[in-house]
């Protein structure tokens, strides 16, 4: 995949021409040998390393963004068999942005749900940059309301800038579409993992990440609102948005920190997008690990225990006596 | 009780003003209009029924049986979770808020009675912070749910809100999963809930708990939406249609029930409950 490097990125990309000029410099002989060449690449690791371990939280953003990154239907490809993708809300439509369907991950067939967004552009119009429509989350629920009747968990892929911002998201009340999945995702009677891949946009990504567990990529993200949003509300200038990302403590470790995500899944030294079968691989062991994990669990307990997972959620003083 | 608390609120008195502080310019009509009318009309403009901001506390003394509202949570206070600096220090913002309006947050809570039927009722006031849904906004919403689920009672919301709050980050994202999850127990219980949405209804209140009544009213011409015009327009390059966003809108697109008047709001709320409320077996 050719895309432009990230600005931060940028000294590995210098040595890495470097090296690949030293190579071919070195054209027929034994490359691998040569001292020089293995300094440049110990010093390709090392800034590696030094860059992705002192990641700011604008630049994590910034990878989570990244065009090359793994996308849902990456990870069905990779971590999943067998997708029969459905479609439809039965109301309105098909949204390209949320695409569903029936899945299997390890021993469990399961309905997945997922923001998609695209890479060229004709496939990111289609997608819709991964901003889902009402269509997207009402499609969502019918699905995870097919897994409780027959018995399937849910597993979705949050990846998304948030949900759209337009005249027929307004018309057709996607704020409604939102409400209604994160009322009922709380009382669904089957498992449910959500996994935040990539942006986890306010709302949008809520709306189908009330689950038993939620897990994120270790640069992913997850929001109330986009760094670019907040600075222009807050510092009243876009400009701001490393500050707001900073602000905000949108990060995986926060989060866990917080206990609004229950597993930080580790990506590749660069980023997942440095080696997506790595990612997934990654990321199936940590889905199947919490699907073990709730299989066992009767579902009213199961609901009791997400009620109680996300009541807890709030900082305040006072309020002890209920 | 809670050492915030005021003894008591006379609200509406600050909007801009003209020079005396005696007459209001109403936005709908363009009319001067007196200040003590606008209080005695639940500052609603007698000329053309423009429906001015109405603070939560003025709301409730008008919307109950008289002495009824015993308020819940009042020790609920709000705290910088994130140290939030930025243009603005969050812990500043609240002093500010909290001096300028009386309040300790953006909600008010409580029990009270509707023609001597009890209900759960939470408030939302846009005055501070914008009506923003923080951590003590959705513990207070979330509360006044459970405790209608707990006694059996329906729950009445009122929504005035510019959608999350902000300095809070994730923490305020996560009271519409909650406030939402605490609507299902009591939807499964065969409760009523009815929320009114009011001028402006915005963001992630209209994405949780304001859009899930068994009945949805709206004020006259409140503004209503998830995403912003601004955002919008700047987004989809599109003209809005007319009226995009008005409770009109929002009725002729199906989603609120009825636009209901300030002024008949109890009326319609005692009505609605009664036929709502202690639903006799005999459907089951
Ligand atoms: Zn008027």
């Amino acid at each position: 995949m050719n895309t432009l490097p990230l600005e931060f990125e940028k000294p590995i990309v210098e040595l890495e021409r470097k090296l690949e000029d030293l190579k071919r410099h070195l054209h027929g002989q034994e490359v691998n040998a040569d001292p020089e060449v293995r300094r440049i690449a110990e010093r390709i690791d090392k800034t590696r390393q030094h860059i992705y371990r002192n990641l700011t939280a604008w630049q994590r953003v910034q990878i989570a963004r990244h065009q090359a990154r793994p996308y849902s239907l990456d990870y069905l490809r990779l971590a999943f068999r067998d997708f029969i993708e459905l479609h439809g809300d039965r109301l309105f439509s098909d949204d390209k942005a949320m695409p569903g369907g029936l899945a299997t991950i390890g021993e469990f067939k399961c309905v997945v749900i997922a923001h998609q967004k695209g890479r060229e552009v004709k496939e990111n119009v289609r997608r819709n940059f991964g901003s889902a429509h009402p269509e997207g989350y009402r499609k969502a629920l019918r699905l995870m309301r097919m897994a409780e009747k027959f018995g399937l968990p849910v597993v979705s892929f949050i990846d998304t800038p948030g949900a759209y911002p337009g005249v027929g998201a307004e018309e057709r009340h996607v704020s409604e579409s939102i409400a209604v999945n994160l009322r009922e995702m709380m009382i669904l009677k089957t498992p449910t993992v959500a996994v935040v891949i990539g942006e986890g946009g306010s709302g949008g990504a809520l709306g189908i990440g009330v689950s038993d567990r939620v897990l994120i990529l270790e640069n992913a993200y997850y929001s109330v609102i986009s760094p670019e949003g907040a600075a222009a509300i807050l510092w009243k200038h876009r400009q701001h948005a490393a500050e707001a990302a900073e602000a905000m403590k949108l990060g995986a470790r926060e989060l866990q920190e917080f206990g609004m995500v229950d597993e930080i899944i580790p990506e590749p030294l660069g980023g997942a997008h440095h080696d997506h079968e790595a990612s997934a691989r990654a990321l199936q062991e940590a889905v199947l690990k919490h699907l073990r994990e709730l299989r066992a669990v009767p579902a009213d307990e199961l609901v009791a225990k997400r009620y109680a997972k996300f009541r807890r959620f709030g900082a305040f003083e006072g309020g002890k006596a209920i | 009780m809670s050492f915030f608390e005021k003894p008591s609120f006379i609200g509406g008195g600050k909007k801009k003003q003209i020079p005396n502080g005696l007459f209001v310019k109403c936005p709908g009509c363009g009319e001067l209009v007196h200040n003590l009318e606008l209080q005695e009309n639940q500052h609603v403009c007698p000329n053309c029924e423009h429906h001015f901001a109405f603070g939560a506390r003025e709301r409730l003394a008008h919307l109950l049986d008289p002495e009824s509202f015993v308020e819940t949570d009042t020790d609920l206070r709000p705290v910088d979770v994130l140290g939030f600096q930025g243009a603005a220090a969050y812990k500043e913002r609240l002093q500010k808020y909290q001096q300028k309006t009386g309040l300790v947050d953006s909600v008010v809570s409580g029990l009270g009675k509707l023609d001597g039927r009890e209900v759960s009722i939470a408030i939302m006031d846009f005055e501070f912070l914008g009506g923003s849904m923080g951590s003590v906004a959705g513990e207070k919403i979330t509360r006044a749910i459970e405790r209608a689920t707990a006694r059996q009672l329906p729950v009445i919301v009122i929504s005035a809100s510019g959608g999350a709050r902000l300095y809070e980050g994730m923490f305020s994202l996560m009271q519409m999963a909650k406030t939402s999850g605490a609507l299902a127990l009591h939807s499964q219980a065969r409760l009523p809930y009815i929320s009114i949405l009011t001028n402006p209804t915005t963001g992630g209140v209209t994405a949780s708990f304001a859009t899930l009544g068994d009945v949805i009213l709206a004020e006259p011409k409140a503004m209503i939406g998830f995403a912003g015009p601004r955002v919008i327009r700047e987004t989809t390059l599109q003209d809005l249609p007319p009226g995009f966003q008005t409770a009109e809108f929002l009725e002729s697109h199906g989603l609120v029930d009825i636009i209901v008047s300030r002024k008949k709001l109890r009326e319609t709320l005692i009505s609605l409950l009664a036929y709502l409320c202690c639903a006799t077996p005999q459907s089951v």
